[in-house]
This record gives C-alpha cells, sequence and structure tokens, in this order.
C-alpha cells in the first residue's frame, strides 16, 4: 500500500477544509515562486523525468505535451486549457480533485501555464458538476484575493484562471470538442492536424490537459521528477486515482501507485469483493470505453497503462467498475451501447448510425432474440466504426462490444439458442430507425 | 444524437428578457473572454436563462441571448439543441435526472427507474402537481456513489428506491434534506473503512518546505545528479524508442515498436536470428550463381569469399542470455549509477566470437595459393572429422533428411566417411570449418544448425555406437 507520505491528494474525501489556509498548511502553494524561478526548461524537463502519462486517458507523457507548445510567442497568446470535462462513465475523481483541494489544481495551472508561456487559463469544468464549480470557483476567488494569480500577483508571473462551464455533453471531453464548446459552438471534434499545440483555443497555441495531470504538477515539481518515477512501475509512474465502483463492498476513491494489483486494490481499500473473489465476473478496468477483462485475467492484474494495454484493454481513466456474476452482462454492455448512441455528436457518419445500430442489435441480443450469425456481423462493424471516425467516440463505443464478443461469445449463443428453442410471435422489426 | 426539439409553440412565453441582475452576471461572463469572443460566454447565458425561466430554456431565451452576444439566432439554437442539460420543455419545480449507466445501472438504477416510473409515470413529463418530472440520463460522474440522482442543481448518492422516495416527500413538502450521500459518507470514501490519509503530519503543516532539501546540494552533486538524468533518459530511450505517433491508448494486440534497442533491452538479440540468416543466405540472395539449380547446388558453385558473420543457435541464446542478464542489472541499477550501455547489434559475446572466426577463416584462405584443392584449404582451417570406411551395417542413414543437405552434399559426405547422423552430431568448432570450408560453403552448417538437427534426428544418443 502507498505511505501517506507519498500521496498528492492529502484531502481527497474531503475529510478537512479545503479553503486556501487548510490547503497551504497541506503544502499547496508551498515555495511557487521558487518553482517559477527554476525556469521553463526545468518544469518541463522536471514533468518528463517523473514519466507522468496524462490521467485523461489516453496516456499520453505530460511533459511531452508541454514541450510541444512554441517556444517563442509569434505574436498569438498561448493558452492553457484544463479538461474538467469528467464524463467517462466509471470516473469521478477530478470531481474530488475540485471540491477538495482545488488549491493544487490552481497551483498546477499556474506552473502549467508558466512552463508553456500562457498567462490564461480555462478550466471546463462539466455542466452537472455544479456544486463543483461553485467550490472551484471560491478557491480561484481565494487564490485572487491573496494575489497568488491575477495580473499583478505574489509570483511576478501575470496569470489568469477562469472558470467555464459545458452543458452536459461527454463528447466535450474530446480536447478538440472542448475547444469548439469553449468557443461557443456545438461541441464537435475537429479534424487534426493542425493538433491545438499550433491552433487551438480562437486558433491559439493551446495544450488542454486532464485536471489530475495538471494537480499533480507542483508535488512533482517540489519534490521531483525523481521521485514521482520512483513508485509505480517502468514507463507507468507515479501515483493514480482509482475510482472504484460496482459489485464490492466499499465503492470509493483511492489514491495508489500504479501496478498495484487488482486483487489488492479491491482488498485493501474497498473492503474485498461482494460475494468474495470467486463471484467476479469481469471488470471494466478503464471506463467504459475499455474493453471488459474476464476475472480470471483481471483478478492478479497490476493495474497500470501496458499492463492492461496487453490484456486488450486499457487503463484509461482508472475507472474500475467490478461486475460480478448477478450481472446481466450482455445488456450491461446493451447500456454502454446506448450510452454512446446518446451521446454520438452526429458529425461522422459511421459513430452516428453505427452507435444506433449496434445499441439496437445488442438489445436484441440481450434478450436472444437474434441470429447467431449476427455475431460476427456486429464484430465486422464494430471494426468498421473503429478508426473511421474524426474523434475516438466511434471507438471507443466498438470495444465494449468487441470486449464482450471476444470473452462472452458462448452466453450471447446461450441466449439465442435459449430463445430460438421456445416459440415465439414477436416480428423482428426490419426498418432501421 | 439525442432528438431534440424545441416546445410546442401553446407551451411558449411571449417574451424573455434577462432580470437587472442577471443581465449584470452575464457582463461579467463575458469579460472572462477575449475582446471578440464573447460567443464563448453562449453556454452560461443559457444557463442563467434557463435558470431564470424556471428550469427549461424557451425559444425567447435562445434569441434573447442570440442578441446579447451578436450572433445569429440559429448559433444557438444549436447550442441549445446539441447539449443535453438544456431542457427545451418545462420540467416540474423538481427536475429529477437518474443517472442510468452501467455503475449505477449495476448497482440499483434500475430499481429506482421502475420506482419513478410508478410514481411519476413515463419520463419527460411533470406530474399533476407540477412538483416533479424526471428522466434518465447519462453517466452524472459520482460513480462510486452508485447509484444516484440529480434534483435540480444538488446531487443525491448512495440511493435506494426507499430513500429516494422519502428525499421527493422531504422536497415536495419543502422540508430540509441533506445533499449528497444518503447513507452517511462524506463524499467517495469507502464507507466507514477509510484507512488511507491518517497521517496527521500531512495536515499540521510540519511537512510544509520539507522538499527544499533537495535544492540545497553541493554543486557537486548538482552534476552528479545531471549525469544521473542524462544516463537514465538515454536508458529510457533504449528501452522505449518513441512511437512512430501518440499513443491513441487504444487496446493493442502487439507492442507497437519493435525496434533493435528494445528488444536488446527485453533480453533479446537485437536482431532476430531468422532475420540475421535471411540476411546472410546467399540462396536468396539475388547475386547467387546459379539461380536455377536448387539451394544446395547454388550454394556449392560459390566460391569461398567473404563468408557473412554468423553464429550458431548457441552462441545466439547466450548473446540473449547475456543481454536479458543486463537488462536486469539494469532495472535494478540504482539511480546514481552509470547504466551500462545498451546491447547494440553485433556487439554481444557470441557474436564476437563468431565473428572473429569468420575473419580467421578469410585471412588463412587469403594466404593460400589460389589453386589449392578443397581440402588443403579445409586443411588449413580446421580438422578432418573422423571418417568411417563404410557405412555401419552397410546402412548409412538418410542424411538429405538434415534440412540443408541434398544428394549432392549426402554424396560428398560419404566420400568423406560421413554416414550417419551421430558423426555430424559430434562435430567440433574445427571440425565445422573443416566441413564448410571443404564443401565451399563457409558458415552454412551453423546457419543451418545441421550439428543440431543431426543431434535431433538421434545421432546423439545411438545405441551401442561412437562416431569412430
Amino acid at each position: 500500500m502507498l505511505s501517506d507520505q507519498d500521496r498528492i491528494f492529502t484531502n481527497l474525501y474531503g475529510l478537512h477544509a479545503p479553503g486556501l489556509a487548510a490547503a497551504q498548511k497541506r503544502g499547496a502553494w508551498d515555495g511557487t515562486k521558487f518553482l517559477l524561478e527554476m525556469g521553463r526548461d526545468w518544469i518541463i524537463d522536471e514533468m518528463k523525468a517523473s514519466g507522468l502519462r496524462g490521467r485523461g486517458g489516453a496516456g499520453f507523457p505530460t511533459g511531452l505535451k508541454w514541450s510541444f507548445m512554441p517556444k517563442k510567442s509569434d505574436g498569438r497568446p498561448h493558452y492553457l486549457v484544463v479538461n474538467a470535462d469528467e464524463s467517462e462513465p466509471g470516473t469521478c475523481k477530478d470531481r474530488e480533485i475540485m471540491r477538495h483541494d482545488p488549491h493544487l489544481l490552481i497551483e498546477g495551472c499556474m506552473l502549467a501555464s508558466f512552463a508553456m508561456n500562457a498567462h490564461a487559463c480555462y478550466i471546463y469544468i462539466r455542466g452537472e458538476y455544479v456544486a463543483e464549480k461553485h467550490a472551484l470557483q471560491r478557491a480561484v476567488d481565494e487564490a485572487y484575493e491573496a494575489r497568488l494569480v491575477g495580473q499583478d500577483n505574489l509570483h511576478g508571473y501575470p496569470f489568469d484562471i477562469y472558470v467555464h462551464h459545458g452543458a452536459g455533453a461527454y463528447i466535450c471531453g474530446e480536447e478538440t470538442a472542448l475547444l469548439e464548446s469553449l468557443e461557443g459552438k456545438k461541441g464537435m471534434p475537429r479534424l487534426k492536424p493542425p493538433f491545438p499545440a499550433n491552433m487551438g483555443l480562437y486558433g491559439c497555441p493551446t495544450t488542454v490537459n486532464n485536471v489530475e495531470s495538471i494537480a499533480v504538477a507542483g508535488t512533482i515539481l517540489r519534490r521531483g521528477g525523481a521521485w514521482f518515477a520512483g513508485l509505480g512501475g517502468k514507463n507507468n509512474t507515479g501515483t493514480k486515482l482509482f475510482c472504484v465502483s460496482g459489485h464490492v463492498n466499499k465503492p470509493g476513491n483511492v489514491e495508489e501507485e500504479l501496478g498495484i494489483t487488482f486483487r489488492e486494490l479491491i482488498d485493501e481499500h474497498c473492503g474485498g469483493m461482494r460475494g468474495g473473489w470467486d463471484n467476479l465476473l469481469c471488470s471494466i478496468p478503464g471506463g467504459s470505453s475499455v474493453p471488459l477483462v474476464p476475472a480470471d485475467q483481471i483478478i492478479d492484474a497490476k493495474m497500470d497503462f501496458d499492463t492492461l494495454r496487453n490484456l486488450g484493454s486499457g487503463l484509461g481513466t482508472a475507472a474500475v467498475i467490478v461486475l460480478d456474476k448477478s450481472t446481466d452482462i450482455v445488456s450491461a454492455i446493451a447500456r454502454i451501447a446506448y450510452f454512446y448512441k446518446h451521446e454520438s455528436c452526429g458529425q461522422c457518419t459511421p459513430c452516428r448510425e453505427g452507435t444506433g445500430w449496434m445499441w439496437r442489435v445488442m438489445l436484441r441480443m440481450a434478450e436472444g432474440r437474434a441470429q447467431r450469425r449476427e455475431i460476427d456481423m456486429l464484430l465486422d462493424v464494430t471494426k468498421q466504426i473503429e478508426g473511421h471516425t474524426i474523434c475516438a467516440l466511434g471507438d471507443a463505443a466498438a470495444w465494449p462490444i468487441q470486449g464482450l464478443i471476444r470473452h462472452f461469445r458462448p452466453e450471447i449463443e446461450k441466449r439465442i439458442d435459449r430463445y430460438s428453442a421456445n416459440p415465439h410471435s414477436t416480428p423482428v422489426p426490419m426498418a432501421a430507425e | 444524437m439525442a432528438n431534440r426539439r424545441l416546445a410546442p409553440a401553446a407551451e411558449q412565453p411571449d417574451d424573455f428578457a434577462f432580470s437587472p441582475e442577471n443581465a449584470e452576471w452575464a457582463k461579467g461572463q463575458i469579460a472572462k473572454y477575449p475582446e471578440g469572443r464573447q460567443a464563448s460566454a453562449v453556454i452560461p447565458l443559457l444557463w442563467k436563462a434557463q435558470e431564470q425561466n424556471g428550469g427549461w430554456l424557451p425559444q425567447k431565451a435562445i434569441e434573447a441571448v442570440a442578441d446579447e452576444l451578436g450572433m445569429p439566432h440559429i448559433r444557438v439554437l444549436e447550442v441549445a439543441t446539441f447539449y443535453t442539460m438544456f431542457a427545451l420543455e418545462p420540467v416540474g419545480r423538481f427536475w429529477i435526472q437518474l443517472c442510468g449507466t452501467v455503475p449505477c445501472d449495476s448497482c440499483g438504477a434500475r430499481e429506482l427507474k421502475g420506482y419513478l416510473q410508478e410514481r411519476l409515470g413515463p419520463p419527460g413529463h411533470v406530474s399533476a402537481d407540477g412538483n416533479f418530472s424526471w428522466l434518465e440520463v447519462e453517466c452524472l460522474g459520482a460513480c462510486c456513489n452508485a447509484p444516484m440522482a440529480q434534483i435540480n442543481q444538488d446531487y443525491y448518492e448512495d440511493l435506494t428506491p426507499e430513500s429516494l422516495g422519502t428525499l421527493m416527500d422531504d422536497l415536495a413538502a419543502g422540508r430540509p434534506v441533506k445533499v449528497g450521500s444518503q447513507v452517511g459518507r462524506t463524499s467517495s470514501e469507502p464507507k466507514d473503512a477509510v484507512h488511507t490519509l491518517q497521517d496527521p503530519t500531512l495536515f499540521d503543516g510540519s511537512r510544509i518546505g520539507a522538499w527544499r532539501k533537495r535544492f540545497e546540494q553541493t554543486d557537486a552533486e548538482a552534476e552528479e545528479a545531471g549525469r544521473d538524468e542524462a544516463a537514465s533518459s538515454e536508458q529510457r530511450a533504449a528501452a522505449d524508442p518513441k512511437p512512430a505517433h501518440p499513443d491513441a491508448g487504444r487496446a493493442a494486440g502487439s507492442p507497437a515498436t519493435d525496434a533493435p534497442a528494445q528488444r536488446a533491452a527485453g533480453g533479446e538479440t537485437p536482431v532476430k536470428a531468422q532475420d540475421r540468416a535471411d540476411a546472410a543466405d546467399r540462396s536468396h540472395s539475388t547475386t547467387a550463381q546459379g539461380e536455377s539449380g536448387p539451394a544446395e547446388t547454388a550454394a556449392e558453385s560459390t566460391p569461398a569469399e567473404s563468408p557473412p558473420a554468423q553464429s550458431t543457435p548457441e552462441q545466439m541464446a547466450a548473446a540473449g542470455e547475456a543481454a536479458a542478464a543486463e537488462a536486469g542489472a539494469q532495472s535494478t541499477l540504482r539511480r546514481d549509477e552509470v547504466p551500462p550501455q545498451p546491447a547494440a547489434p553485433g556487439a554481444s559475446e557470441g557474436e564476437i566470437a563468431a565473428e572473429a572466426e569468420e575473419t580467421r577463416i578469410e585471412k588463412t584462405l587469403a594466404d593460400l595459393p589460389k589453386d589449392a584443392s578443397p581440402e588443403q584449404k579445409a586443411d588449413a582451417v580446421g580438422t578432418r572429422p573422423p571418417a568411417l570406411d563404410a557405412a555401419l551395417a552397410g546402412q548409412p542413414d538418410a542424411l538429405t533428411r538434415i534440412k540443408g543437405i541434398g544428394p549432392g552434399n549426402e554424396r560428398r559426405l560419404h566420400e568423406l566417411g560421413i554416414y550417419h547422423f551421430d558423426q555430424i552430431a559430434a562435430w567440433t568448432r574445427d571440425e565445422v570449418a573443416w566441413v564448410g570450408t571443404y564443401l565451399a560453403f563457409p558458415g552454412r552448417i551453423d546457419r543451418e544448425d545441421w550439428v543440431g538437427q543431426a543431434k535431433a534426428l538421434g545421432g546423439a544418443d545411438a545405441p551401442g555406437r561412437s562416431a569412430q
């Protein structure tokens, strides 16, 4: 178990005050000026050395991302945009940061903005998080009042930070859709290139980072990239907030080292598996968009980017959804398919049409009202959607179904056989909706 | 995509204007964005308009916001219909948004849905008393507290049909309710089982400034640290070459890259044995003479010149182990030690030995007169293997079963008194060099592993016989 001394989010559960005074006692805003004086390159090098991989799902190295920003301004302002549009099903970690440890985030914004020569930062928070938005705004106001940020602040680097909110669109978690939304448009992803580092918000160089990636920056810079890199494993360094939900005895958020095993995570922090380990059916280890991993493979797997990728899944946002044997796995995946159908922005045809099609087929399969050959057809359609859309939502819609077919094909077939073994009079609807 | 339309005209109010304080507030919002980018404030303004209008957004409000921001009406209408939190039809005084996505779904959201269905009827309709309307929505991001619902702006978590019922009764009656978890959790901690963040020094301020120690080192130490950093980044580059394109985070069946440096760090030989053999094999080469004949013939007619680099499979394996040992050592290396150079192609011990042998043979042969017989050449580089006068029991082994020995080579081996697998299996390095030179295809015996093949074909443990 990770030692308390090495935890970054010390007020994760909100058992202490979130205000500035308490946050400073916990170590936020400690020596920020000193860190800024170490210089831009030092900050980026230190972040690179830490091996921090972006915490928003894709796992792209954060230090590297920062270094993509133009070194010299061509007259356009630079922006940092923090992605707090946390809506991947299963994920509820950024919410805790924003309402309980907001000053870590604000300090991280300042450091990251300095490293990228940005003087303004927008935090895009999802619309549903009303209380979190107010908590964050309160913290920002406190920081302005204490002259920690602002045009004329104690750190001598003019810096403004704004809280912006969305209005309930999952797709706005995609970085370019988020920028579109922030510009006051529909949240439809942009084609890349140009990448946001060249043409982002308002056509200016922009970096979009997840809340957790930014909020850990202050602590990493203080304690050193080497400290962070010493936690976890090679290529999967540091600590991570895990959101464990589903059929465990005590679901909850916890900060742990990357590479902790699934079993240890559940036993140590979540009161064990509901009904014992034999009752585990499968887990969706990284939010709903990654394929599920069946019990025998996940149970002693290390929870990190590479291990889970090798299991044909992914760490994603480390939103661990645990499902026990009482779960109707086919209809659970059908529910995920519905989610993507609902959240598709409608821009690309394969996704707009495909997500609805897949959902309708999944619904029938959950009942067994399908043909066996349709399983392969469904799999084929998922492959047609995957990789053929502007953003990764098409992929995210395809993977859970691929995972289901990969691991639970016999279950689907069993239902189809059971259904067809009994007489039914309901006709199968043929027309597309 | 959700199908979202404006409310029917009959329900639309005749006009809409921001109240003075909201108009003031709107100005503050617009000021957050750069000059000319006031369109960015469209979502906050629509939100405020919805709040002012009792929780839903009429057409007039959409147009008012568009006018305020100087945007075409259709652009704002697009935004209002795109984002699902804008209710386009009237809602109840308490608008219940029930999360129905997988974590909640598997933890009891279906029961809650059944309860709401029973109590309020189908979603999207305002109850008769005007108090409630409900909707199943997608993930609200409180999954560790599943199942949950958002009522107006507040989250109510860890619900059961009973607690949701009580909650609704309390709200309708105007009684105070507890926002958040309904089972006594503070937030998303494991209920009554917080084992972490117990250390009081985290909270009393005693750790402030402790990190500065690492900056108070002497110059020498700083230099050391710098070197350490450089070395470790080199090591990382060897182990993790940059992928051709950024990792999209997707699951992959095979590793993204398969580069020599990565293989070396992973404990394999940098160049795969098979690739090396393919590259060196003259029979595959377009420059090989006698292309029309079978592989053996082509090889036989190739003059013994500049033998390609090669090594036996055993040597390759040894090299692999060495690389593995090295990689193992690297991973346990202290950060303040300079890591060994990553294994580079052709640098491992086995390969060096093989290359040395090649060079030696080449040199020796170059010293001989051009018209030297195969035997003279072979004698110069190795030892003639022991021969039999005739096959034992008059029955030679089918040497052609060894891959690389065709009828021609079998005949020539018979001339050398080689009839049995166990003879080939017993060849020493010198003898391999001799036969290779004699048959005029240096290195091929190693490459095709005749010795190993012969052993596998039962030469080594043939009962009651020896090579002599």
